[in-house]
């Protein structure tokens, strides 16, 4: 053990001496460039990697470095644009979006890029504390309402605020779009019996005659 | 209440009080030039720059529980930051602070100095046994055995000086490294030749500064000073020689078991600790509270920057020397800690018996020798 030692290092007096001497040359360089610092700037600036000493550390909260505009961080939907398809909630791998439709009773509009929209979302909403950022649901969008924002600093004390709630409809106008569903398919229903009923008098009425 | 105690009452207040300011310093200091050492920014939140944290740090401290363990042995557990505290403030005592101030200018203030240092011990092995706590009594063992066999190059070294000196009094050895000299009475008569050799008939008694600092005096007490520096770091359980502390494998040694105010006290002995043998590593070897100046020529740098003894200037100048070669030391001090691993229980005793102690017996010789060529 003891010649291993000393074959592989020079440890006579003078070699240890200016292997000290070198550690602490080191620390105070290092002490001595902490005047300058990082800038937090963004990774296609020129300068970005050219860096090489001085302080890293950035105070976070007052400056950090920027993301770029398609960061996949927080989700968000533009519930105006959403046609409420349901294709994002298929295709989550975790399942962290959940939505019920209502299919509307009279016209509610169009998208921002012309699709007609035929559905109310009576809930939207979209667990951020399941969601694993994979950016699926971004890509099956067909009316690319819903987007990944370069937001990534959200945390929250309760977990129950991790849900978003994206759905522009409150639960009572929801509750009222329901009732106005089943009105009107019960009226569609009733109007469907009545058409029968006057199908069947009619052909009863033909043999008759 | 007689004059002389109303004086020493004042003389202990005044006393802590500093203790306290330069320890809130140094702790900020630590924190701030580790930060910058490994590329960080350290405390930055509290206050400009951070720099109340070490205060505000303290009053989280003192608002805590006075937590005891319930196995620990109660009052050795309480007493013992108090017994390592109270060690390190009397060493204070002895410590010139400018030519006209000095708490008390003991005949024997190194010998004294070397005795209360030691007495840090006991207050270690109080809080490392009352702890009841197996890695408590481990560091403690650990920092006993480090202390004490630390003390025999450290106390070697100091020997080296006083054997130069031909004193006991760190007043009169601090007269002797400066333009002051032949004002302490007993050395009117003395001359400070260049390297202490008569032979080389260089006086530099009215040149000062640094060429009469005991370094100089007698080159080969740079040698015990970096040994004595070393050996200093161990006293006060530094790194490298952070054996009884190790974070890594005994949590806190023997003040893991410590909280809130008692931990304080631990914390304020170990950095007073720290104030201590720095002012001991200056005024022995570094020209105490004189001027590192020369007087060349007509540029009477030594005599501008010290000043008549007595008056206000002589004073600050006495006092913002000696402060300003202890804050180097103690900022070398926390270089060190943020620069090298900590060592093997093997590898130190080995740097004690096998190299310091035989360097330091040579180095007593080489200083008697020195001696006899001085006069």
């Amino acid at each position: 053990m003891k010649e291993y030692i000393s074959n592989k290092y020079n440890n006579s007096f003078f070699s240890v001496v200016g292997a000290l001497l070198t550690g602490m040359k080191l620390t105070i360089q290092h002490f001595l460039r902490a005047n300058k610092r990082r800038e937090p700037t963004y990774v296609s600036d020129p300068n970005y990697f050219k860096q090489p000493e001085g302080l890293v550390t950035l105070t976070y909260p007052y400056e950090s470095i920027p993301v770029p505009e398609v960061g996949r961080y927080r989700l968000h939907n533009e519930i105006d644009d959403c046609i409420v398809c349901d294709l994002c909630a298929k295709i989550c791998p975790v399942n962290c979006i959940e939505i019920e439709s209502i299919k509307a009773t009279e016209d509610i509009g169009i998208t921002s890029d012309g699709t007609k929209k035929r559905l109310h979302a009576a809930v939207f909403n979209i667990d951020l504390a399941k969601c694993c950022y994979c950016g699926l649901c971004t890509t099956v969008c067909p009316t690319d309402c819903l987007t990944m924002t370069k937001v990534y600093d959200f945390p929250e004390t309760d977990i129950k605020n991790m849900i978003y709630h994206f759905t522009d409809l409150s639960p009572e106008q929801a509750q009222e779009k329901r009732q106005k569903l089943d009105q009107q398919q019960a009226e569609l229903a009733e109007a469907k019996a009545a058409a029968l009923r006057a199908r069947e008098e009619a052909t009863k009425n033909k043999g008759i005659t | 209440m007689p004059d002389y105690f109303r004086a020493l009452m004042i003389a202990v207040i005044f006393c802590i009080l500093f203790l306290l300011a330069i320890v809130v310093v140094t702790a900020y200091a630590e924190r701030k030039v580790a930060a910058f050492i490994q590329d960080r920014l350290g405390p930055t939140e509290a206050g400009p720059h951070g720099m109340l944290q070490a205060l505000l740090d303290v009053i989280k401290l003192l608002q805590k529980e006075d937590i005891i363990p319930a196995a620990a042995d109660k009052k050795l557990f309480a007493y013992a930051p108090i017994v390592m505290f109270a060690a390190v403030l009397a060493g204070f005592a002895v410590i010139p602070v400018t030519p006209s101030v000095i708490a008390s200018g003991a005949y024997l203030g190194v010998f004294y100095l070397l005795a209360i240092i030691s007495l840090d011990v006991i207050g270690l092995l109080m809080a490392g046994w009352g702890s009841n706590n197996k890695y408590a009594v481990l560091g403690a063992m650990r920092s006993v055995g480090q202390i004490v066999s630390y003390e025999i190059p450290a106390g070697l070294a100091i020997l080296c000086v006083v054997m130069i000196c031909q004193s006991l009094d760190l007043q009169e050895i601090s007269f002797q490294q400066g333009i002051l000299m032949r004002q302490f009475s007993g050395l009117e008569q003395e001359t400070n030749y260049l390297f202490g050799l008569k032979a080389l008939n260089l006086d530099v008694t009215t040149i000062g500064g640094i060429t009469t600092w005991n370094i100089i005096r007698m080159p080969f007490l740079f040698i015990a000073f970096i040994i004595y520096f070393i050996s200093s770091l161990a006293e006060c359980n530094r790194a490298p020689f952070d054996i009884p502390e190790a974070e890594s494998e005994l949590v806190a040694g023997f003040h893991v078991e410590y909280s809130g105010f008692r931990f304080a006290a631990l914390f304020l002995a170990e950095y007073s600790m720290m104030v201590l043998v720095s002012l001991v590593a200056v005024i022995l070897f570094l020209g105490s509270w004189n001027t590192p100046l020369p007087n060349i020529g007509p540029v009477t740098l030594a005599n501008w920057t010290t000043g008549t003894v007595g008056t206000w200037s002589s004073n600050l100048w006495a006092a913002f020397w000696l402060l300003a070669k202890t804050m180097l030391l103690l900022y070398t001090q926390i270089w060190i800690r943020w620069t090298y691993p900590r060592l093997r229980v093997d590898q130190l005793m080995h740097l004690c018996w096998k190299v310091f102690t035989p360097i330091t017996l040579v180095l007593v010789l080489l200083c008697g020798l020195w001696r006899l060529w001085m006069i």
